[in-house]
């Protein structure tokens, strides 16, 4: 029997390893943004888990928000990435530091 | 008839005013000519409105007029007023003022003739005239100080009239600052007079006087000092400023450095007199310290004497008359310390006559010398100027006190005063005023002797242009050598001997010793007799006497003495080193602390500590702090996660 606390445990893990993602990646904006979508996605988790826990369908509805506003953000956090890529040659996340004070 | 009179008492001060602001405003319109009639006139009819108000006060008895011309302003019950107090007293100054003034205008239009500022120097001596009225007019101590500050400014202007010249810059600044130690002291009196009154006006102020006494105040914990003797003598330092009172008199000698129908105007006639006549006016407060009037009196001897002996050792003739002046105002002062206000304010009349007249003769040798004002090298100048002879002449017998002229009165009265005084210091003064008797005539024959009469000194060129000064110069001279021998003889009855002022000075019957000795007197002439038998005379005499003897006969003893007595020459070569004291402690004492708060309290803790200081701590801090911002996004979210987490722990286990 799957509880839920273990699909808590699943989302923590998830958060927890995104976070580390965005933290320890020094090489690749891309990773970052998968980082940042996996985070989303280890909410969702949450989301679904509660809303299945409680009878409650508002959580699956937050959920579809969520993934839409992602693919949005996934959409033009690559088209940053051009843009970005363009301009300096380099995706390599040790190179943008230009808002060091 | 008081309603005309009121009028009359408004126009006196305003006719200068009005002259000063058109020859000050205008002056450079309207010429020369116009500038000095305009002020003329002004001060002229000052003087003929004063005459007036003599006639209605003095002669026809009528009541004092005591009234507020205009309410400045009103402030928690003190009424800041201007206003006029027209008694006996103040109309004897006016007709000393006004005529004065009006003599040393007229002069002006000859000594001045060649000079630029003209029309200002005509400006100025208006607003003097004008602000010296007020003064002696007022009715309360608020435009008493007015007037005050108003002559020391004007004073201050005049001494640098020449303002090219360093020497006249130097003194006319010296003279301010002196002047500004004296006020201070004078305000403090005027606060005291506020605090225990509450009032500023004269006829309030006197009421309550008496209940003032006895009061006590502490200024240092533990010293329980007399309210009364700490407000007069606090006023009485206002005095030894303007009245050039030791230790303050540094400022009258070098105001020598202006004009010299200034130094006959403001620096011996009327404005040095202002001390004199404040505590005259003050008489109800004075009365009621002994203490006040001792120290008055002691102040008054030592500056009549010493003041007189470095009147011996000055070769500038100018400086000679000054010395003189100072001496002469500590023999005022001396009698105002014995109680004899009226005697006080008689010598300041009869001085403010005969020493404008020394003052303005010294002027007309001056011109007639080309502006050379070291008496060795004038002599024999009699043939060559014989009005400005035998003018400077009678206001030498003057204030020597011969008999007959009008010195020989008031000063006599003041010795005889002193004399009679039971008062601590009165015998030092005593001493003091009979030795400055004889030390007054040997300097001011030394100085007659030495322009007038002997070996012709001047170089060649000099002897050849001179001749006696144009009428401007030399009618003055008559007019105020006429009561220079006449005025004593009129008033002595009545001032110095009888209560000619009225309510206007007040003695207490333990201190009324004029009364005692009008007893004797009988007559002018009688004082005349009378005196052959006391020694003033001999002593003035015997100084006459001494001058000519080393002046006319021996030249060479002179030298022999200061060879002699070289010390004591050196010492008052130095003026008793007063200046060299003031220079070094307080001049060089206030440059070191004004450095010190220059290099250390606004270099090091202003601008080094508080304004770069504040500005380096917070660069230096932010060089250190600013390498928390490393740009690499993922310090900033780390960041931001363990904000969030202490955010949460804090919600959580609250």
């Amino acid at each position: 029997m799957i509880t839920l606390a273990d699909y808590l445990v699943l989302g923590a893990i998830l958060f927890c390893l995104s976070l580390a993602g965005i933290f320890l990646n020094r090489k690749n904006v891309i990773i970052l943004l998968m980082s940042i979508e996996l985070m989303l996605l280890s909410v969702n988790m949450n989301f679904v888990a509660f809303s299945a826990f409680m009878q409650d369908i508002a959580g699956q509805v937050f959920v579809f928000f969520i993934l839409t506003v992602a693919a949005a953000e996934a959409a033009i956090g690559l088209a940053i990435l051009v843009v970005l890529y363009r301009a300096k040659h380099s995706i390599n996340v040790d190179d943008m530091d230009s808002m060091k004070g | 008839m008081t309603d005309s009179m009121q009028n009359i008492y408004l126009a006196i001060p305003l006719a200068p005013l009005f002259g000063a602001i058109i020859a000050g405003l205008f002056g450079w319109k309207i010429g020369r000519t116009a500038s000095h009639l305009v002020t003329i006139a002004g001060v002229g009819i000052a003087f003929l409105l004063s005459l007036i108000v003599f006639n209605h006060i003095v002669i026809d008895g009528a009541e004092p007029f005591n009234g507020t011309v205009y309410t400045w302003m009103v402030s928690n019950g003190i009424n800041f007023q201007v206003g006029f107090l027209i008694d006996k007293l103040t109309a004897v100054m006016l007709i000393v003022v006004t005529f004065v003034s009006l003599m040393v205008h007229i002069y002006t239009i000859g000594y001045m003739h060649d000079d630029p500022g003209y029309q200002r120097f005509f400006s100025y001596i208006a607003l003097f005239t004008f602000s010296m009225l007020m003064l002696v007019m007022s009715n309360n101590f608020l435009q008493l100080f007015f007037g005050w500050e108003a002559v020391g400014l004007v004073s201050y202007l005049l001494i640098g009239f020449w303002y090219k010249k360093p020497t006249a810059i130097y003194a006319n600044l010296k003279a301010f600052l002196v002047n500004r130690v004296g006020d201070f002291g004078f305000l403090l009196g005027i606060a005291a007079v506020l605090m225990y009154t509450g009032s500023l006006d004269y006829a309030e102020v006197f009421k309550q006087a008496p209940s003032m006494e006895g009061k006590t105040m502490e200024i240092f914990p533990g010293h329980a000092w007399s309210v009364m003797t700490v407000t007069c003598i606090l006023l009485f330092i206002g005095a030894m400023g303007k009245s050039a009172q030791v230790p303050l008199h540094v400022w009258l000698p070098d105001s020598m450095e202006g004009p010299t129908p200034i130094s006959a105007l403001i620096h011996a006639a009327t404005m040095v007199t202002a001390g004199i006549f404040m505590v005259a006016r003050m008489s109800p407060l004075f009365e009621l310290s002994e203490t006040a009037l001792s120290f008055v009196m002691v102040i008054g001897a030592i500056t009549a004497l010493f003041m007189g002996f470095l009147g011996l050792v000055q070769n500038d003739i100018k400086r000679v008359v000054a010395y003189s002046t100072l001496s002469q105002l500590g023999y005022m002062t001396v009698a105002l310390g014995a109680s004899a206000y009226a005697t006080g304010i008689f010598h300041l009349m009869t001085h403010a006559f005969f020493k404008a007249l020394l003052f303005l003769g010294a002027g007309a040798v001056i011109i007639a010398m080309h502006h050379e004002q070291d008496m060795r090298k004038m002599g024999g100048l009699r043939k060559y100027m014989p009005i400005t002879w035998i003018t400077s002449l009678i206001g030498s017998l003057a204030l020597i006190g011969t008999p007959g002229f009008a010195g020989f009165y008031s000063k006599d009265a003041i010795i005889v005063a002193v004399k009679n005084s039971t008062l601590d210091g009165s015998g030092f003064a005593y001493m003091a005023v009979l030795v400055g008797v004889f030390i007054t005539a040997l300097y001011s024959f030394r100085m007659y002797f030495m322009v007038f009469h002997g070996k012709e000194r001047m170089d060649e060129h000099t002897r050849e242009h001179l001749h006696e000064c144009s009428k401007v110069i030399t009618i003055p001279l008559i007019l105020l050598a006429i009561p220079s021998v006449v005025i004593g003889a009129v008033f002595v009855g009545q001032m110095a001997f009888g209560g000619f002022f009225g309510d206007a000075i007040f003695v207490t019957e333990a201190h009324k010793i004029s009364a005692d000795v009008a007893h004797h007197f009988d007559s002018w002439w009688g004082l005349i007799i009378h005196s052959l038998a006391d020694l003033p005379v001999y002593l003035a005499a015997a100084g006459v006497f001494v001058a000519w003897f080393l002046y006319m006969r021996r030249p060479d003893i002179p030298e022999m003495i200061q060879q002699r007595f070289s010390l004591i020459h050196k010492i008052l070569i130095n003026k008793y080193g007063f200046d060299r004291f003031n220079e070094i402690f307080f001049a060089g004492g206030s440059r070191m602390l004004g450095t010190l708060f220059w290099r250390v309290g606004d270099e090091k803790l202003i601008d080094g500590l508080v304004v770069n200081g504040s500005a380096k701590s917070v660069g230096w801090f932010a060089s250190k702090f600013r390498h928390v911002q490393t740009g690499y996004l993922y310090h900033y979210a780390f960041v931001m996660i363990i904000g969030l987490l202490l955010l949460l722990t804090w919600v959580v286990f609250r």
